[in-house]
C-alpha cells in the first residue's frame, strides 16, 4: 500500500471520527448542547486529531527509517570482497543495486526474469524499460536487488497495517474518552498551539540547516586556503583557468570584495537615507489622508520591482548618463576632456541601489514615525512649535532608535544585493577609493565562482561558501543589532 | 454679572462659534466669554463639544484635517482665525495642558526649556536655568525634582508628569492656559495637588478647564459653562450654576440625573 493511499485512509477515518464525535457528544446529553463542556465540533475535532496525528507521525517516521534499515541489511549481505572495499566503492555498488531493484519493479509479472538470470541478460530487458544499468554491474547484485525489493515490500505492508491500526486505536480511545465533562476544547487548542510551534520552528531550523551546510563546505575551503589569506588578503585572483592544476593556487583575498560591498552599500545608503527619510516624514506628518492613500502605495511599488530591472536601468540609462555628464564637465575645464566616470562604477551601482532602497527606508520609517504617540505632537504644537520644529525636536528624537533599526535592516539588504551590482559596477575585483571606477561585491563573486563547470572540491568553487558564510554573518549581525534597537525603542511607550 | 464693578476684563470671546467634523456639526453656534484671571470651567456630558470648543481657543483643531471652525473667536479683541494671525504665536500665548500627561521623552530640564528655546525667550544658559526653576516652582514641582533635572520626564509619577506639563506650558509665559480634563488620569492625591496649583495659577493666568468632575468645577472655577449636545446650555458664576441654575438640564446634570 503506497504512502498516499495510507494517508488517504487515515484522513478518511479522521473525517468519519469527526462526525462520530459530533453526534456522540450530542447524544450523550440528549441534544442539550449547553450541558457539554465544549461545543460538539470540538469533540469531533478531538477524535479527528487522535485518529490522524499519531498515525501520520508514525507513517512519516517509518517512511524515513525503513529505506535506511533496508539499505543496511542488504549491504550486510553483499559478498565479502565487496564489503572489504572502501566506502565510496561500496556506495557505488549499492547505487547499482538500487537501480536494478527499481528496474525489476517496473517489469510486469509475465516477463519477470528467471531466478538464475545473469546481469548480461538482464541489462537489455531493463534498458527497454528505460532503466540503464552501469557497466560495472555484476550478477550478485540481482540477488541483492531481489532481497531489497522483498524487504521493501514487506516493510510497506507492515507500515500500512501498523499505521491504520494506530489510527483505529486512536479513534476508539478518543471515542471512549468522550464524556460531557471532557475538556475537548482545551485539548484541541493545545494541538493548534503545537502546530503553530512546529511551523515556526521549521523556519528557524532551516536557517540553522543553511548555516551548517555552508559551514562544512567552508571548512573544506579553509583546509586548502589559510584563514588569514582569506580574511586579510588584498588580492582576489582565483585563477580559474588553472583550477585543475593543484600547483597554481589562486589568491582569495576577501578585502577587495568586502570593500566593494561596503562602498557600494554606503553610496546606496547615502542616496536612500535622506530621500527615504524625508519622504517618510512627509507621508507621516504633512501629507493629507487622500494624498497619503495614493502616494504611499505608489512609493511601495518601487519595492516590488525586480532588482534585475533596476540593473537594466543602471546599465542602459544611469551609467551612460553619468559617463556623458562627466565628459561634458571635464570638457568645460579643458578642451576635449575625457569622461572621468566610467559607465560601470561604484557611483552608478550605489545610486541605482539607493533608488531601490528608498521604499524600504521610507516605508519602515513611516511606520515608526506614525507610532510616536499623537500626544507628543499635540504637546509640542500646543507650546507653539511649528510642524518642522515638532518633527525635528520631538518626533525624530523619539523615533530615532526605531529609524536607526530600520536603516540597519535596509543596509543589510544593500549588502546582500547582487543583480544591480553585476550590471552597474562590473565584476572586476579591485581595491580603490575612487567611486567613479568599477568595483565588485561579495555576492557577485559568489555567483561567478559557482557558475562554472568546475568540480565542487576545488578552492575556486568552495570559496563561494566561505564568502556566503561571511556575508551571512555580517547581515545577521546587522539584523540582530537592528532588532535589538527596535525592541528597545518599543519599550519606551508601553 | 449684573454688578458691573465686579465684572473683569474679557480675555477671550466666542461669537456664533460653529465646528464641523466633516459633515457632522459638533458645536452649533456658541457665544462664550472668558474673563481675565479667572478659572472658567466647561462641563457637560461626554460628546457635548466642550473639549472641541477648548481646542478652538488655541486652534489645536487645525491639526485635524476634517475639522472646520466658523464664527468669531477673539483673544484681546483680535480674531484668532484671521488669516494674518500666526498660529504658532497664538499657541505661545494660549498654552495647553492635555488630558493625559504627555512629557517629551527628554530630560525634565529639556521638557521645560523646549518652549522657551523655540520662541527665543532666553539668551543664555543662565536665563534658561532661571526659567526652569521659576516654571517648576510655579507648578509646585521644584522641590521634588530639583536634584534630578537631567533625568527623563517620563520617569516621573503621573501626577508629577502632569505638573511637569503645566510647568512646560507656563515656561512659555502664556496669557491663557487651556486644560483638557487635566486630572482625569490622576489619583485623588495628585488631583488635589493639581487643583491647588490651578488656584495659584489663577493669580497670573487666565484658565479654561474642561472637567467631568462636578466637585472639581465647583472647587477650582469662578465661572462655569454647561454644554449639551453641541449647545451652550448656560454660563454663569460657578456658585449660581451649582446652587441655583436657571436651566433644568443643568440641574439634572449636576445632580446626576443624566449624562
Amino acid at each position: 500500500m503506497s504512502l498516499s493511499a495510507i494517508i488517504l485512509v487515515v484522513v478518511v477515518l479522521g473525517v468519519i471520527g469527526w462526525f462520530v464525535g459530533v453526534s456522540r457528544s450530542k447524544s450523550l446529553v440528549a441534544g442539550n448542547v449547553s450541558q457539554l463542556h465544549s461545543r460538539p465540533t470540538y469533540y469531533g475535532s478531538y477524535i479527528f486529531v487522535w485518529a490522524v496525528l499519531p498515525a501520520i507521525f508514525v507513517a512519516a517516521i517509518w517512511s524515513i527509517v525503513s529505506p535506511i534499515y533496508v539499505d543496511n541489511q542488504v549491504r550486510g549481505h553483499l559478498p565479502a570482497e565487496v564489503l572489504s572495499q572502501e566506502q565510496a566503492q561500496q556506495n557505488l555498488s549499492m547505487n547499482i543495486v538500487q537501480s536494478i531493484a527499481r528496474g525489476l519493479n517496473t517489469l510486469s509479472s509475465e516477463n519477470r526474469p528467471a531466478d538464475d538470470v545473469t546481469i548480461e541478460d538482464l541489462k537489455p530487458i531493463l534498458a527497454e524499460q528505460g532503466v540503464a544499468i552501469a557497466g560495472s554491474g555484476e550478477t550478485y547484485m540481482i540477488t541483492s536487488a531481489r532481497q531489497m525489493n522483498s524487504m521493501t515490500r514487506s516493510s510497506e505492508t507492515m507500515r500500512a497495517v501498523v499505521v491504520i491500526a494506530l489510527s483505529l486505536i486512536g479513534f476508539v480511545l478518543a471515542y471512549m474518552q468522550i464524556t460531557a465533562k471532557l475538556r475537548a476544547r482545551n485539548k484541541v487548542e493545545g494541538v493548534v498551539t503545537g502546530a503553530l510551534i512546529v511551523a515556526s520552528s521549521i523556519a528557524i531550523l532551516t536557517t540553522v540547516g543553511i548555516v551548517f551546510s555552508m559551514l562544512s563546505e567552508t571548512t573544506r575551503f579553509f583546509s586548502s586556503v589559510p584563514m588569514t589569506d582569506f580574511f586579510f588578503g588584498v588580492v582576489w585572483d582565483p585563477r580559474f583557468a588553472n583550477a585543475s592544476d593543484p600547483n597554481a593556487a589562486g589568491q582569495f583575498g576577501l578585502i577587495p570584495l568586502l570593500a566593494g560591498t561596503l562602498y557600494i552599500a554606503f553610496v546606496a545608503m547615502l542616496v536612500a537615507v535622506p530621500v527615504g527619510l524625508f519622504s517618510a516624514i512627509y507621508m507621516a506628518e504633512y501629507a493629507g489622508p487622500k494624498l497619503r492613500s495614493v502616494a504611499k502605495p505608489l512609493l511601495e511599488v518601487l519595492a516590488g520591482i525586480p532588482t534585475i530591472v533596476y540593473g537594466f536601468f543602471a546599465l542602459v540609462t544611469v551609467g551612460p548618463f553619468l559617463r556623458d555628464l562627466s565628459a561634458q564637465i571635464s570638457g568645460i575645464v579643458s578642451d576635449g576632456g575625457s569622461s572621468f566616470i566610467q559607465a560601470q562604477s561604484v557611483l552608478t551601482a550605489g545610486f541605482v541601489m539607493g533608488i531601490m532602497l528608498i521604499p524600504f527606508v521610507s516605508s519602515l520609517s513611516d511606520d515608526i514615525i506614525t507610532q510616536v504617540p499623537g500626544s507628543m505632537r499635540d504637546g509640542s504644537l500646543g507650546l507653539g512649535a511649528t510642524r518642522s520644529e515638532t518633527v525635528r525636536k520631538v518626533i525624530l528624537p523619539a523615533a530615532l532608535p526605531g529609524v536607526v533599526g530600520a536603516l540597519l535592516l535596509t543596509a543589510s539588504r544593500a549588502i546582500g544585493e547582487t543583480m544591480i551590482v553585476v550590471l552597474a559596477a562590473g565584476v572586476a575585483a579591485r581595491l580603490t577609493i575612487n567611486p567613479f571606477e568599477p568595483m565588485t561585491t561579495v555576492t557577485v563573486k559568489i555567483v561567478s565562482q559557482l557558475t562554472g563547470d568546475l568540480e565542487f572540491n576545488s578552492p575556486q568553487t568552495l570559496v563561494a561558501f566561505a564568502l556566503g558564510l561571511t556575508l551571512f554573518f555580517i547581515t545577521l549581525a546587522l539584523n540582530v543589532y537592528a532588532l535589538y534597537i527596535v525592541r528597545k525603542y518599543r519599550e519606551q511607550y508601553e | 454679572m449684573n454688578d458691573e464693578s465686579k465684572t473683569p476684563k474679557v480675555k477671550m470671546a466666542g461669537k456664533g462659534v460653529e465646528v464641523f467634523y466633516g459633515a457632522k456639526q459638533a458645536i452649533n453656534g456658541i457665544d462664550l466669554e472668558v474673563y481675565e484671571r479667572q478659572v472658567t470651567a466647561l462641563i457637560g456630558p461626554s460628546g457635548c463639544g466642550k473639549s472641541t470648543y477648548l481646542r478652538c481657543l488655541n486652534r489645536m483643531n487645525d491639526t485635524i484635517d476634517i475639522c472646520k471652525v466658523k464664527g468669531l473667536l477673539t483673544l484681546d479683541g483680535e480674531d484668532i482665525y484671521d488669516p494674518n494671525i500666526d498660529v504658532v504665536e497664538l499657541r505661545a500665548r494660549v498654552g495647553m495642558v492635555f488630558q493625559k500627561p504627555n512629557p517629551f521623552p527628554k530630560s525634565i530640564y529639556e521638557n521645560i526649556t523646549y518652549g522657551p528655546r523655540i520662541h527665543g525667550l532666553a539668551k543664555s544658559k543662565a536665563d534658561l536655568d532661571v526659567i526652569v526653576e521659576k516654571s517648576l516652582r510655579g507648578a509646585g514641582l521644584w522641590e521634588e525634582v530639583k536634584d534630578r533635572l537631567l533625568e527623563p520626564g517620563t520617569g516621573l509619577s503621573g501626577g508629577q508628569q502632569q505638573r511637569l506639563c503645566i510647568a512646560r506650558a507656563i515656561a512659555v509665559q502664556p496669557e491663557v492656559i487651556l486644560m483638557d480634563e487635566p486630572c482625569s488620569a490622576l489619583d485623588p492625591i495628585a488631583t488635589a495637588i493639581v487643583e491647588e496649583l490651578i488656584g495659584e495659577l489663577r493669580e497670573q493666568y487666565t484658565i479654561v478647564i474642561v472637567t467631568h468632575s462636578m466637585q472639581q468645577a465647583a472647587r477650582v472655577s469662578q465661572r462655569t459653562a454647561m454644554f449639551h449636545l453641541g449647545d451652550l446650555v448656560e454660563v454663569d458664576d460657578t456658585e449660581t450654576i451649582f446652587t441655583n441654575p436657571s436651566e433644568k438640564r443643568t440641574q439634572d446634570y449636576i445632580t446626576g440625573r443624566f449624562g
